[in-house]
């Protein structure tokens, strides 16, 4: 799934250019769907090969997924997804981006946190879930603070790493202007590194998708991770395939859309 | 030529007036990480500042004079020695000080308009005000037709007149320079110098200018300050003896042949000494 996510970004990137030349249009969607068709042939292609109903098809996914569609239990989990990682992904980046600033401003403590940040990053956090579940106990808070510790590294890393990048002449010049710590950083400081925050939202926010579905999976009664559990255990393969596509194709539409935003900042500013 | 007119009348009243700024037995030295070396950038540097004054600083690449801007500035405190501005020690960055660097300062992510007001959002200065002060920079420095454009669209000297612009709207009554037209080309430079000088009669701001450029120094400044490969001091201080409104034009002038001469003869070995001490073998 995270193939066929990065495949249709570069496409997207390739294309964006020919936006103003004449059948732009065109030019724009007609690659995305060749590539889609490309994926569902070899998709198919896949299903043939394998033993029987290993993989299932591209049809009998998509016919499981409109019949869960149909059920108000499959929105249940999806509502109970859905809010733990809206809660994991602000929190992510709330924390991450103060965490990212001050260990850029205090550089002793940063240069010291950064490979133990790392290190722990490096972890696999599941290993560390029977720790969250003692501190929050079974439901929803476990779950967010899974989501935090897949989202909240990558997004802290990435804040710390621009502010260190940028250039000394933004901060004299907050100096010489006479601006509080406080101000020089809501001011220039945060403006001056938007388009690696938004980068940093944007990995972050598949981290925290992540972490959440891995906590569903583990301690949970509700939720798509705990659905898809669920049908692993019955080898319901259809229905993993289509909580799979749900999901490929939710991640896809929000990465593309962080993608266009982070372009378009990049695009005013370029030049720096 | 008139233009080239005597010595400023002002000058001798201008010595009475207590002086803009003044350094007295300013050094700096600077300790290398992880170490006890100091490597001593600057000084023992004393100078005063008149009021009003136009003061160009010239010396070899290293020799300190960011250093000197700096202090200056209030950016870093000298080693030793004290440096005073109206009449009060510098710590922090003074009120009534501002500064234009070499490298490109203006922010990508705010339009001219928006950049040109920043310092005076911050000041907690009405938008009326903010509003006529922005008009007034920007009509100055000749950039009306870009007031929405963001610096990315902006040519080098375009920015560069963004952050004249930025500092000129604070009102500052001591303005330092560091370079500030040393990426761009000579045409231009001389463009630029006209306009600083336009700007300096017009608000009556004391002036510091650091560069590289003989010419630049000649041209612009009552008086320029010649230094010295590093520890850098002040090697000379020569009067220029232009009029106050000499423009570009004064490079035609034999006088200001004699006048860069004059400079270059006392850098010439000071520069030397800074490739000597540099090394020539490669690295």
């Amino acid at each position: 799934m995270a193939s066929k996510a990065m495949a249709s970004n570069t496409v997207a990137s390739k294309t964006l250019p020919s936006q103003t030349l004449p059948g732009g249009a065109l030019r724009n969607i007609v690659p995305p769907i060749v590539l889609a068709l490309v994926l569902i042939l070899c998709w198919q292609g896949l299903h043939l090969a394998t033993a029987s109903g290993a993989i299932s098809s591209p049809a009998a996914t998509l016919a499981r997924l409109v019949v869960l569609m149909g059920s108000s239990r499959f929105w249940l989990d999806v509502a109970e997804t859905g809010t733990a990682f809206l809660w994991a992904l602000a929190l992510s980046i709330v924390l991450g981006i103060g965490l990212g600033v001050v260990l850029a401003w205090l550089r002793p403590v940063g240069e010291v946190m950064e490979p133990i940040l790392v290190t722990f990053y490096s972890l696999p956090k599941v290993t560390l879930y029977p720790l969250v579940l003692l501190i929050f106990g079974l439901g929803m808070p476990a779950k967010v603070a899974f989501g935090i510790m897949h989202g909240l590294v990558p997004i802290t890393l990435l804040t710390r790493n621009a502010i260190s990048q940028l250039k000394p002449v933004y901060l004299r010049t907050a100096k010489v202007m006479r601006l509080s710590a406080f101000e020089a950083v809501r001011s220039v400081v945060l403006p001056a590194i938007i388009p690696e925050l938004v980068a940093g939202i944007r990995i972050g926010f598949s981290l925290s998708l992540l972490g959440v579905l891995i906590g569903e999976m583990f301690a949970s009664k509700r939720g798509l991770g705990f659905t898809a559990v669920n049908a692993m255990g019955l080898g319901d393969l259809d229905t993993i395939m289509a909580i799979g596509l749900f999901l490929a194709l939710f991640a896809v539409l929000a990465n593309g859309g962080l993608l266009s935003l982070e372009r378009a900042i990049r695009h005013r500013s370029a030049g720096r | 030529m008139t233009v080239l007119a005597m010595a400023s009348r002002d000058a001798p009243k201008a010595a009475v007036e207590p002086p803009a700024a003044s350094l007295r037995g300013v050094t700096r030295h600077y300790r290398f990480p992880g170490g006890g070396k100091t490597l001593h950038a600057l000084g023992p540097i004393d100078l005063d500042l008149r009021q009003g004054e136009f003061f160009s600083v010239v010396g070899p690449s290293g020799c300190g004079k960011s250093t000197l801007l700096d202090v200056l500035a209030g950016l870093n405190p000298p080693s030793e020695g004290t440096a005073s501005f109206e009449g009060k020690p510098i710590a922090g960055v003074p009120d009534g000080i501002g500064v234009v660097f070499q490298e490109d300062a203006s922010f990508p992510w705010l339009t001219v308009e928006a950049n040109v007001a920043f310092g005076l959002k911050r000041a907690g200065i009405g938008q009326a005000e903010i509003e006529r002060r922005v008009d007034y920079a920007v009509g100055f420095m000749g950039l009306r037709d870009f007031r929405q454009s963001y610096p990315a669209q902006l040519s080098g000297g375009m920015r560069q007149r963004v952050c004249i612009a930025r500092t000129l709207v604070l009102q500052p009554r001591l303005i330092l320079l560091d370079e500030p037209f040393g990426a761009l080309d000579q045409q231009t430079r001389l463009i630029m110098g006209d306009e600083l000088l336009r700007l300096w009669r017009e608000t009556r701001a004391t002036v510091l200018l650091i560069t590289h450029s003989l010419d630049e120094a000649a041209m612009l400044a009552d008086r320029v300050g010649v230094m010295s490969a590093r520890p850098g001091l002040f090697i000379d201080v020569i009067e220029t003896g232009w009029s106050k409104d000499r423009d570009s034009r004064i490079v035609a002038d034999p006088r200001f042949g004699e006048m860069t001469g004059r400079i270059w003869e006392k850098l010439r070995a000071e520069t030397m000494k800074h490739m000597q001490t540099q090394g020539a073998g490669p690295r």
